[in-house]
């Protein structure tokens, strides 16, 4: 506490954003019980069972978390896949949806909400089943594998949301950028290309990476068609294992704790610039 | 949206010479929907004139001056800037835009680039001039509106009235025949506006032709060649400064005077 010298009439002081925090992933106390707690949950359903036999949950996650990591890399490959394809498509269709063209506007606004309303899993369902399994092209075979279709299908959703936030930045940006613009003669290309579009990455990279992270956690849907990635090896070493009860919760905790390992900081990145760019 | 670059003739009538308008309005009517917001403007603006605008809030003195460089389209009558019509579907934006250029309220400076970049981007990308020449140019510019040291500040930098000076030197930059002035103090502190106001006097004095949409009453008695004053859409009064401050015709004239002096 300072002292202030007491004045017998009120002072409005200024409002003074406070400055941003610079971007350190704080672990404070809660986040050591929520990991420790997790190591518990392994831990402890493995001592219950400890018997001579039967190895301990420990054991058997560190056996297999070879298997099971390179599953989560594949899962963080489709995400990052979808996540790419996605945002090039979305960026398209979102200048698509604040273009003049009466017509395309209306059906790029058509689809955007056809795909952005419907469940990721339907649309997975439909890029598994719609999709053929290769292509011929002058000859030569292209295959397309089932991950491959669980990107586009992951991509769809992506595309609608980065087309939204593409459209929504857009808006959200002064009229006077455009007037000024207009005033010195920029064409439209030019005034979306180097005036408005520059100023709108800042303000869609915090939704950009939250869209993400839910991409990511989103991909352990594709296992429900039958893609190998971390959650169908979670269920297959759960088998190889003969299916144990006591190894059920251990070892899907590992899964979860992988995406939390991966999501959290993510998240905590797009908090800060948030705060940084005070959108 | 494709911008012709070649310079066809832009009179119809012949060319324009200096001694005929620079601007020259004729019976403008615009409207937003239902609401009339110019019910008939005709005016002349010669070449090296400084002409204020007033009137009260409303009275269509921002949509009048935004219609002379387009960024208004009018519904009926006449707009020509140097002979050429605005209000022609065929108008050649660029052409008109190279002639009139144009400071906001609100600045409206790009806040993703450099002072210096935002005066030098519409040469060097819409006039696809020589980029060591623009860059010399927008030194200048700066120096001449007192910004030097300031080229690489960003916007958020910048003062109010720093940052319109910025905005003044960027709408220099393309060398217009003709300034057209919204409001540019009516954003600022008190402080600040002085040196924006100074800015523009230094402009008057090299002989631009000015449109100054203003409440600084001040300011326009000094400067300006001829007042208008607008309302509900009409111009009621204009006459040269003195005697349209000092012995006011009309009633509205009086009444808007009287509550701002």
């Amino acid at each position: 506490m300072t002292e202030r010298p007491s004045v017998p009439f009120a002072v409005l002081h200024p409002y003074r954003r406070p400055e941003p925090r610079p971007f350190r992933l704080r672990l404070r106390l809660i986040h050591g019980v929520g990991i420790a707690g997790a190591v518990a949950l392994i831990g402890g359903a493995a001592f219950a069972q400890g018997g001579t036999s039967t190895r301990s949950a420990f054991e058997v996650i560190l056996q297999w978390s070879p298997l099971l990591l390179s599953g989560f890399l594949f899962n963080i490959t489709i995400s990052v896949l979808a996540m790419l394809l996605g945002t090039i498509a979305g960026i398209a269709l979102g200048l698509v949806l604040i273009g003049h063209n009466p017509v395309t506007r209306w059906t790029g606004w058509v689809f955007t909400q056809f795909f952005r309303n419907s469940p990721w899993l339907v649309l997975l369902f439909f890029a598994m089943f719609l999709i053929p399994y290769e292509f011929r092209v002058a000859g030569t075979t292209i295959p397309f594998p089932d991950w491959i279709k669980a990107v586009i299908g992951f991509s769809l959703p992506v595309m609608a949301n980065v087309a939204e936030l593409v459209r929504g930045a857009v808006r959200s940006l002064p009229s006077g950028q455009w007037e000024a613009a207009e005033s010195l003669a920029f064409s439209r290309r030019q005034t979306l290309w180097m005036i408005i579009l520059p100023q709108c990455v800042k303000r869609m990279l915090p939704p950009w990476m939250n869209l993400y992270s839910l991409v990511t956690m989103a991909t352990v849907q594709a296992s429900i068609v039958g893609v190998t990635e971390m959650l169908t090896l979670t269920s297959q070493v759960h088998a190889a294992e003969g299916g144990r009860p006591d190894l059920l919760a251990p070892l899907y905790g590992f899964a979860m704790l992988c995406f939390f390992l991966y999501c959290y900081p993510i998240e905590r990145f797009t908090l800060y610039l948030e705060r940084r760019f005070k959108v | 949206m494709m911008q012709p670059t070649t310079k066809a003739d832009p009179t119809p009538g012949g060319l324009w010479t200096p001694d005929k308008p620079l601007i020259q309005l004729t019976d403008v009517h615009k409207s937003f929907g239902a609401f009339e917001v110019l019910r008939g403007i005709s005016f002349d603006v010669m070449k090296g004139e400084v002409v204020c605008i007033i009137g009260p809030s409303g009275s269509g003195k921002s949509t009048l001056i935004r219609c002379i460089n387009a960024l208004v389209p009018i519904d009926a009558g006449s707009i020509q800037v140097e002979g050429q019509e605005v209000h022609d579907p065929k108008l050649d934006k660029l052409a008109l835009r190279r002639k009139v250029g144009m400071v906001f309220q609100q600045y409206n400076l790009f806040p993703h680039r450099t002072a210096l970049q935002n005066v030098m981007m519409a040469p060097v990308h819409v006039l696809r001039q020589d980029r060591d020449e623009v860059e010399q140019r927008a030194h200048a510019l700066l120096k001449k509106v007192r910004l030097s040291g300031k080229e690489n500040a960003y916007p958020g930098e910048l003062s109010g009235g720093q940052q319109q000076r910025v905005a003044i030197a960027r709408a220099l930059a393309m060398r217009p025949d003709v300034m057209l002035f919204d409001e540019v103090t009516a954003a600022l502190d008190p402080e600040t506006v002085k040196e924006v106001l100074i800015t523009i006097r230094e402009l008057v004095e090299e002989g631009m032709t000015c449109m100054l949409v203003t409440h600084e009453m001040g300011f326009a008695r000094e400067i300006a060649d001829q007042v208008y004053f607008t309302d509900r859409g009409v111009i009621v009064e204009h006459g040269a400064p003195d005697e349209f401050f000092s012995a006011p015709k009309d009633e509205r004239t009086q009444a808007f005077l009287s509550q701002i002096l």
